[in-house]
């Protein structure tokens, strides 16, 4: 199983992210991507995958689910 | 071998009036510094449950491990005395008084993770800081005790520059700022290389350690906060300033320290600027890193006379100024706070204002490449709770009948971050 991650650093909220997989993907209030933590299921990653090649920053990562959050 | 003590205190010795302690008293006093080869002196670090004092509490044994464990004989030690926190003077009281205490600590460190380079990363503001330590670091090269490169780093005197990942970012020529983890210290830190960041009171602790051993340490404190603690004592006390307590003394035994408060007292903030608000009634009793975090080991008396919400507010503004603004909801997050809570001490806000502070509090939590932001979340988060009868009152009548004027300093920094 794989979760998603963002690198704080690299994003500056083009919120492509949350467009393409608002399941799991929200925004805040000044538009940056609130990730939920939870495990993506096969149907889900196949979304998240589109959502981690549209970031412009490349700041979206799919990550095996064993990895550290921080 | 090992020699038992009587005592452990990392204050014990002349006054810290008298200045910097010599190589030469040092070692009167102390005797040399004792090898432990092969890294083991990590074992007994652990066995006395060494942790991190510069604000997280990390067991000093687990970073020194990691570190031993990728270094090829090539890992860099790095004494963090970058003290950027405004409440907070223990570790300049250390650098300046007890210079060759903390040194011993680093060359320790250096021989217990195979290091070949050991910093002194320091404040650019600490003029006094940085010559103690450049005057200890040419006695002990005039005496042949540098066996390894030891150098004195100065970086820009900000909030976030004291975060161990922003120290090596400024040793690789970058800007004092944190970065994203992994990879951690250990795993590709200074030059690329695994570097163990401690915190010089740690150090001081391990140089102690290395002569008294474990139980040395332990003889003083308590299960989950052995040895000594170096605490600074602010705001509404009779003697502000550093006191040694043991670990897991209580909130009412460290305001005895400082002589005392010198009014009624209302709250406590434990912790420094990423510590937390504690009512007084609900403090006394509290163990110093048991019950609450010590963080950076400023402790501040806050009386009944000042508007905790205006205190508050200027505490989270300063911490807002202080974001490395890498991150947006650090960024954004923090100077919305910052705002909103500055109205709300002023008497401008409303009630769904507070609903706002709430929902941005659980918005932002956990979101930052490093833990500034969740540091200031804490500290907003217990004071809106702490001071609850004072924002009622703001938010009903605009202003309590409390002297708004900070009691603690929220100073406004403006310096280069490299």
């Amino acid at each position: 199983m794989s979760r998603l991650r963002v690198n704080p650093i690299r994003c500056t909220g083009y919120q492509m992210c949350a467009e393409l997989l608002p399941e799991r993907i929200t925004l805040d209030d000044w538009g940056y991507p609130m990730l939920d933590g939870r495990p993506l299921s096969p149907h889900l990653v196949e979304l998240a995958r589109k959502a981690v090649a549209a970031c412009p920053t490349a700041a979206l990562r799919l990550v095996a689910e064993s990895e550290p959050t921080r | 071998m090992i020699a038992p003590a009587a005592t452990q205190r990392l204050l014990d010795g002349p006054p810290p009036s008298a200045g910097p302690e010599s190589l030469a008293a040092h070692l009167a006093r102390l005797g040399p510094r004792p090898r432990h080869p092969g890294g083991s002196l990590i074992e007994v670090i652990d066995r006395a449950e060494l942790r991190g004092r510069g604000g997280a509490a990390y067991p000093a044994a687990g970073k020194w491990a990691a570190t031993r464990q990728r270094s090829r004989g090539n890992a860099v030690v790095v004494a963090n005395g970058a003290e950027v926190e405004p409440l907070s003077a223990k570790d300049r009281l250390l650098m300046t008084t007890r210079p060759h205490l903390v040194l011993d600590g680093l060359l320790v460190a250096a021989e217990a993770v195979a290091a070949e380079r050991a910093v002194l990363y320091i404040s650019r503001a600490d003029d006094d800081v940085g010559a103690a330590l450049s005057a200890a670091i040419e006695e002990r090269r005039a005496a042949g005790d540098l066996p390894l490169p030891v150098s004195l780093a100065r970086a820009p005197h900000r909030y976030v520059a004291g975060e161990e990942t922003a120290a090596i970012a400024h040793l690789n020529g970058g800007a004092a700022r944190p970065t994203m983890v992994p990879p951690r210290p250990f795993e590709r830190g200074v030059d690329g290389r695994p570097t163990v960041v401690n915190n010089v009171e740690t150090l001081a602790h391990a140089a102690l350690i290395a002569r008294h051993g474990a139980d040395g340490h332990r003889r003083a404190g308590a299960d989950g906060a052995t040895g000594t603690t170096l605490v600074t004592m602010a705001g509404a006390i009779h003697s502000p300033g550093v006191y040694e307590l043991d670990g897991g003394s209580t909130v009412a035994q460290a305001v005895s320290a400082g002589g005392g408060a010198t009014a009624s007292v209302a709250a406590l903030l434990v912790g420094g600027y990423f510590g937390r608000w504690v009512a007084a009634d609900e403090a006394w009793d509290l163990r110093l890193g048991i019950d609450i975090p010590l963080g950076s080991g400023a402790i501040a008396v806050f009386p009944h006379g000042r508007c905790g919400v205006a205190q508050a507010a200027a505490i989270v503004r300063f911490l807002a100024r202080e974001s490395a603004r890498q991150c947006g909801p650090c960024e954004h997050g923090l100077a919305a706070l910052a705002a909103t809570t500055t109205q709300l001490a002023s008497g401008k806000a409303r009630p769904r204002d507070t609903e706002r502070l709430q929902r941005w509090i659980g918005q932002i939590a956990g979101r930052g490449a490093c833990h500034h932001p969740d540091g200031a979340l804490v500290l907003l988060s217990s004071a809106l709770r702490v001071f609850a009868g004072d924002v009622a009152t703001h938010l009903r009548k605009g202003r309590c009948d409390r002297d708004p004027t900070p009691l603690l300093p929220a100073p406004e920094w403006s310096g280069k971050r490299r």
